[in-house]
């Protein structure tokens, strides 16, 4: 049995400086970010007073994420939505890629803990500016101050568990649906010998499914997971 | 004994005694998610709130399942110590 389980694969450097690989991540990314800018594009163009179409559509994610960032971090943080809107659908479409031949970007930790690294940034900057730099620093002396090297330490988790959660979810599906087609691809030459050996006809179906689960249903939730918990956390940064 | 194959296959077994944490959030999910069908009974209007905190705690329940992915992963597929001998 022949199953191959590979992190992405680099295509070329950039520059011709080797420690700059240009992977099947950042290409992904880039086509994802290419799609995403052609459908903001496409739905906002030519807009009426009247939404109809496709603009209604459009206006319709907009309000939606609107009244999910209100309802979560309460007044005033519509500045936030375009932000959560973005990491939702980088999220959606990356981990979607799956679906078109393509390695999905979120299956690979740069991707996700880049993400987490700016929510970080995000959540840091709204805590010492809500709460003061002298507020910030004593927030890690709570509740008694021999608590201050776990503080830091839970501190540090925040992103670490953020990008460990999305990374684990999506690659973990990819190692399962890998393994199981070469299982299938063994069973079928077992038990189908008769055919060449290139066609496995126990492939068909079961992967299906799985892929029903471990692509379109993990990639709704963690793309879902992800820019709640970063609106549940920076809300909280605001708020205490 | 060739030191690669032992240290191969005793990472093999590591891994696969790493993945016993999913025990733990297994446990927990669906202790959370019975609770979770339980408030909606007592309180249908309250549907959706109560998904969505339920989803947030399930997120964070199962980040200790991850780790443990993680680190099978890592002990499978990019092992650190093979490269040693």
């Amino acid at each position: 049995m022949n199953v191959e389980i590979n992190g992405p694969k680099i295509l070329g450097y950039l520059f011709g400086n080797t420690n700059l690989p240009i992977t099947e991540t950042m290409r992904n990314s880039w086509i994802i970010m290419a799609f995403i800018l052609f459908l903001c594009i496409f739905l906002t163009h030519r807009m009426q007073k009247i939404p109809k179409g496709k603009q209604a559509l459009a206006e319709k994610a907009v309000l939606m994420i609107d009244g999910l960032v209100e309802s979560t971090m309460g007044e005033g943080c519509q500045a936030f939505s375009p932000y959560i809107m973005t990491l939702m659908m980088s999220s959606l479409f990356g981990s979607l890629a799956s679906l078109f031949w393509m390695r999905s970007t979120t299956a690979d930790l740069n991707t996700t803990l880049g993400w987490a690294i700016i929510t970080f940034v995000l959540i840091t900057f709204n805590k010492i500016k809500y709460g003061g730099i002298k507020g910030y620093l004593k927030g890690f002396l709570e509740p008694i101050f021999v608590m201050a090297p776990l503080n830091v330490l839970s501190e540090i988790a925040t992103p670490v568990s953020m990008s460990f959660r999305h990374f684990g979810n999506m690659a973990g599906g990819l190692v399962i649906t890998t393994l199981i087609m070469g299982a299938l691809k063994v069973l079928s030459n077992a038990v189908l010998g008769f055919l060449p050996d290139n066609i496995a006809l126990l492939q068909i179906g079961l992967p299906g499914v799985l892929s029903l689960y471990f692509d379109c249903f993990t990639a709704c939730m963690q793309a879902f997971i992800f820019s709640m918990l970063t609106m549940a956390y920076v809300g909280d940064a605001r708020n205490s | 004994m060739d030191p690669k194959a032992f240290v191969a296959g005793m990472s093999a077994l590591g891994a696969g005694m790493a993945m016993i944490a999913g025990l733990g959030p297994g446990i927990g999910e669906g202790y959370a998610a019975g609770q979770a069908c339980s408030a909606i009974g007592r309180q249908p209007e309250a549907q959706g709130d109560i998904t969505r905190t339920m989803i947030l705690g399930i997120a964070m329940a199962e980040s200790t399942g991850i780790y443990a992915l993680v680190i099978a992963l890592i002990l499978l597929f990019a092992n650190p110590f093979v490269g040693q001998f």
